[in-house]
Order: C-alpha cells, then sequence, then structure tokens
C-alpha cells in the first residue's frame, strides 16, 4: 500500500475515490518509563523512551488507517495528516487520516 | 556548617539540583549540536522542500510516506531560567534551543528513513510540535517537546 501526504501519488494516476480514512491509538507510558522521563527531566537531552513510545503509537495508527483502507478495496492512502493530543495525564492520543483511493494499474 | 546543610536541606538539594542540571545540560547540547551539524553536513544532498510539484510526474518511479520524531526535555536549570522569565516576560532562549534541536533531529529522522528507501527528493514536507508528558496539560509548564516531521519521498527515473 501507497501512502503519500500529497493529493495524488506522484507519477500514478486515481481511478476512484472512497473517501476519508483513519486511525488513531491512545498510549500511556509504564511507570518504568515515567520514572526514567522525570530522572532526564533533571539533566535535558533526549527522551529515549518517548520517542520510541510516539513512534510506536504512530506506526499502529497507520496500521489501522490502512487496514480500513483495504477494507475498502484501496490500494493508496493519500494527503495523509497526523494529530496529536494529550486525553489525560500521561496519556496521549495519535491519529493518523487520509483519502482512500486506487489507482490505475499500468 | 553541617548544621547549616541540615537546616537548610531543602535549598542544599535546589541548588545541587541547579547544578546538576546545568552542566549536564550544557554537556548534552553542545553534543547534540555537534552531532546535529555533523549529520545535516553528511545528508545536505536530499533536498527537502515544502511544495507538492518539483518534477513532471513522468520522471518519479516510486513515492512513500516518510516521518521522524523526536522528543526532547528541557534541563532543570533552563526550567529555573524560564520561570524567571515568565516574571518579566521576553525572550526565552532556553526554549529556543529546545524546540530547535527537536525540530532538526526530527528532520534527520526523517531524512535517514529516505535514504534507507533511495530516494532523491522529499517533498510536501511537514512539522508539527507538541508538548509532551506530564506537563503537557498544564499551560505554564513545559518540560518536554515533541517534533514530528513527515513528507513524501520520491525517488526519480535515472536519466
Amino acid at each position: 500500500m501507497i501512502i503519500t501526504n500529497v493529493e495524488n501519488v506522484p507519477g500514478k494516476s486515481i481511478e476512484e475515490h472512497f473517501g476519508i480514512v483513519q486511525g488513531s491509538t491512545v498510549r500511556a507510558k509504564h511507570v518504568g518509563r515515567d520514572l526514567m522521563a522525570s530522572l532526564k527531566n533533571l539533566v535535558g537531552g533526549e527522551l529515549k523512551g518517548y520517542t520510541e513510545l510516539l513512534n510506536e503509537a504512530r506506526q499502529e495508527s497507520l496500521a489501522r488507517m490502512q487496514e480500513q483502507a483495504e477494507g475498502l478495496g484501496a490500494n493508496a492512502v493519500i494527503n495523509v495528516r497526523f494529530a496529536t493530543s494529550s486525553v489525560a495525564q500521561g496519556a496521549s492520543e495519535l491519529f493518523a487520516y487520509g483519502t482512500a483511493v486506487r489507482l490505475e494499474s499500468e | 556548617m553541617k548544621d547549616f546543610f541540615m537546616n537548610n536541606s531543602d535549598l542544599v538539594i535546589f541548588m545541587v539540583l541547579i547544578v546538576v542540571g546545568y552542566v549536564s545540560g550544557a554537556i548534552a547540547e553542545k553534543r547534540h549540536y555537534a552531532s546535529i551539524k555533523k549529520r545535516e553536513q553528511e545528508m545536505v544532498e536530499l533536498p527537502v522542500v515544502t511544495i507538492r510539484n518539483v518534477h513532471s510526474d513522468s520522471d518519479v518511479q516510486e513515492s512513500g510516506l516518510v516521518m521522524g520524531s523526536a522528543v526532547i526535555s528541557i534541563d532543570y536549570f533552563k526550567r529555573f531560567l524560564a520561570e524567571l522569565r515568565n516574571l518579566f516576560g521576553g525572550r526565552v532562549r532556553s526554549y529556543e534551543s529546545l524546540v530547535d534541536r527537536a525540530r532538526r533531529e526530527a528532520i534527520l529522522r526523517m531524512k535517514q528513513e529516505a535514504q534507507r528507501k533511495h530516494a532523491d527528493l522529499i517533498i510536501n514536507f511537514r512539522l508539527e510540535t507538541s508538548a509532551i508528558g506530564k506537563s503537557a496539560n498544564r499551560k505554564r509548564h513545559i518540560g518536554s517537546v515533541e517534533a514530528l516531521a513527515y513528507g513524501t519521498a520520491v525517488s526519480l527515473r535515472n536519466g
């Protein structure tokens, strides 16, 4: 499945539009990571645990979006956008949405 | 002397944290900037643009989403400085370097992913920043910042 954040897939033409597909996940980090993070808050620098966590979560929401697109019979998702919001203390929601399309086969 | 430390343990702990924060924060920042500059030099060949159509469609071989992110935290000393700044207002330098580091690191990671895909350029590049962690819901308290960089990596046909 091809994913892009432009209005088309460069070099390919679009046969059919299926409308919006979306995927989201809410994640909280576990206590150990949180403790490490608050230690890191003293000395500064990259919070690797958080970076990893957010990356995993974002991949998960992308995967859910792709699943939905596949269910519609699409083979590409265009114009993908990301949004992040913190729903509660220590938990954040990662959200990905885009337009599912079917590309013309060459 | 000993009595002084015993009676003012709060103050002593605070001073220790400030010093630890200052020293380790300064070292970490210096090291990070050195590594950022080095990698930026290495990847200067891969152009990143915010526009969408820089090439004709027939030249494109492959395209796909790439992204990179980084969460960077501020140190205790700088947080203290920033809180002082909140009293007087004005430019908060200590946060500027924090956000700058997060963004540049995110861009570098995105470029690395694009390089693994053998892309020639990245189009429609976007940057997003958000506050992360316990302090995310509190207005005046920003502890760590996440920068997310994403775009569409495009590889062109040769010749």
